[in-house]
């Protein structure tokens, strides 16, 4: 359904941020995206949501496709309408709009088309909560509910293709499991695409079909979740479990980081 | 009591006419967060527009105006195009300043065509008096009533239920989670920025009606700046209660004082109700999550 060719990404025109990143999201698939801070995961994303130029930064090499279509080169806008659609990281929501108009923002491509009542329904349906907070300001609402918006303002827009960057982010352990669960869900029933960036490595492995592995702009390591949880420089450096299958005990840690080099 | 509802009714078109403007600023405002000081200058271009078509060319005045509010599009449009555009993603306080350059060249724009000297206005906006309750009040003030109202009740419903009025609350509140919603932020203020020229172009003829075809019409872009930021940049309503209260307090002020001090209490007004609510009257506050 997606498919990054060797895609190279140079933001300002000097820092280069992606070096020949490839990568497929099979359709009806949950694929996980994973790798350390600065590794590319929000650029691989923005580039294929078309959301670096306010970032200054651009494709330069390689393409990006979709269903057939070569979309690097489009606008954002276009992309949206073409069936993608980013729920970008730390939520973003639309502070002074109240929820429901914020759900309205979300079904803005398709305006005009009559079905935002049943949208809107089918939204509340997933999130209860959302509801009962209809007609308040999305400022005001806790970390876990603006989360839920954001997925929420995603499905109003009907994409073919869901990017959720970090759903996890700052959220407590057991609003993580439901928000993970609502993913699966939307993944099964809508038969929704989803390309998942994670830090929390176990839950995305856990939910994924497909999880890929990403360090200095380019991806390490792929394969399905089973077998990725199974690595074991997987299990050290992103489960954190020894070969012995234990929690690593902070005793037996040494006191300069280690850190994996995959390509050296 | 006759003074007093004399000062009142003038009072009260006169807000309505600084509402008007006002409307103009808040509508860029609040869906680029820029205060455009270049707005005086855009009801500066309506009032000549009208007066070249009317005066000067000769077209019926309902004409004139017809094309002069299609010119205001225009204008507005251009302005994304070659103006805003290559600023998206800019801090907004370059767009602010950019702003301020763009005043100064409509403003040579116009004079290098027209010249500097007044001129009168085409009579075509009836002027004749109407007596209120034995208050006089010249018809065009209660026709900027009129228009200030009708505008005021259409932009709120435009901005609460209307896909674009939300689009663009949401662009002023995060550009790029606008942008990854599918919402064109050009598209966005090309319309914000043609609303604007047209309200300013309709406010334009107003204004020119009263003091004539000059420079000083724009000069009016100035006195509406406490009236924005007493009302909220980002309110309508506000807008236009501010527009009345400052319109009041300057009549008011004029008539019961003397004149000397009624262009300076507004700004003293202004003053006390920032103390008060840093926001304005009905502006948004901005939120801290804790």
């Amino acid at each position: 359904m997606l498919t990054l060719n060797n895609v190279e990404v140079i933001y300002n025109d000097v820092i280069l941020v992606l070096k020949g990143m490839s990568l497929e999201v099979p359709e009806g698939k949950i694929v996980a995206l994973l790798g350390s801070n600065g590794a590319g995961k929000t650029t691989t994303l923005k580039a294929i949501s078309g959301l670096l130029k306010p970032d200054d930064g651009e494709v330069t090499e390689g393409d990006i496709i979709f269903q057939g279509q070569r979309i690097d080169t489009l606008d954002a806008a276009d992309i949206v309408r073409a069936g993608i659609f980013q729920v970008m990281e730390g939520r973003r929501v639309f502070e002074h709009l109240t929820t429901e108009e914020n759900l309205r923002a979300g079904a803005y491509i398709r305006r005009g088309q009559g079905q935002f009542k049943r949208d809107l329904q089918l939204v509340y349906e997933y999130f209860p909560h959302l509801h009962q907070r209809r007609n308040q300001q999305a400022g005001y609402l806790s970390g876990g509910e603006q989360q839920m918006l954001a997925i929420g303002r995603a499905l109003m827009a009907r994409p073919k293709l869901m990017l959720l960057d970090e759903p996890s982010l700052g959220l407590a352990p057991l609003l993580v499991a439901s928000i993970f669960d609502i993913v699966r869900r939307i993944n099964r029933d809508k038969g929704t695409t989803i390309l998942l960036v994670e830090q929390n490595a176990r839950m995305a492995l856990d939910i994924a079909d497909y999880g890929y592995i990403m360090e200095g702009g380019r991806i390490v390591l792929e394969g399905e979740t089973g077998k990725l949880r199974d690595n074991e420089d997987v299990k050290e450096f992103y489960l954190g479990l020894t070969e012995v299958g234990q929690r690593k005990s902070y005793r037996d840690v040494k006191h300069y980081k280690r850190r994996k080099r995959w390509l050296s | 009591m006759e003074l007093f509802l004399q000062l009142t009714l003038t009072g009260l078109t006169n807000g309505a006419i600084f509402a008007l403007v006002a409307l103009g600023f808040v509508l860029i405002y609040k869906s680029s967060d820029v205060i455009n000081f270049a707005q005086g200058e855009l009801l500066l271009v309506g009032a000549y527009l009208i007066y070249a078509f009317v005066a000067e060319l000769g077209f019926p005045w309902s004409v004139g105006i017809l094309i002069t509010l299609g010119l205001a599009v225009v204008v507005g449009v251009l302005v994304e195009r070659f103006v805003l555009r290559p600023l998206i993603g800019e801090p907004i306080i370059s767009v602010i300043m950019v702003t301020i350059g763009l005043s100064s060249l409509l403003r040579a724009i116009v004079n290098a065509i027209w010249g500097t000297y007044g001129r009168a206005f085409p009579a075509f906006i009836p002027s004749t008096n109407v007596y209120i309750f034995g208050a006089v009040v010249p018809a065009d003030r209660l026709i900027a009533i009129g228009l200030s109202l009708l505008l005021l009740g259409a932009f709120t419903l435009f901005f609460r239920y209307s896909p674009d009025g939300i689009a663009m609350r949401a662009t002023a509140d995060d550009q790029q989670a606008a942008l990854s919603m599918g919402i064109s932020v050009k598209h966005i203020f090309a319309v914000a920025w043609s609303i604007s020229a047209v309200t300013a172009a309709v406010a334009g003829a107003l204004v020119a009606n009263i003091v004539g075809v000059s420079g000083d019409v724009s000069r009016i872009g100035l006195r509406v700046f406490p009236v924005v930021i007493l009302g909220g940049l980002d309110s309508v309503p506000g807008a236009v209660i501010g527009g009345v209260i400052i319109g009041l307090l300057e009549v008011y002020t004029g008539g019961y004082i003397g004149s000397g001090l009624s262009q300076v209490l507004p700004f003293i007004a202004l003053i006390l109700i920032l103390m008060i609510r840093p926001y304005g009257l009905f502006g948004e506050e901005r939120i801290e999550r804790v």
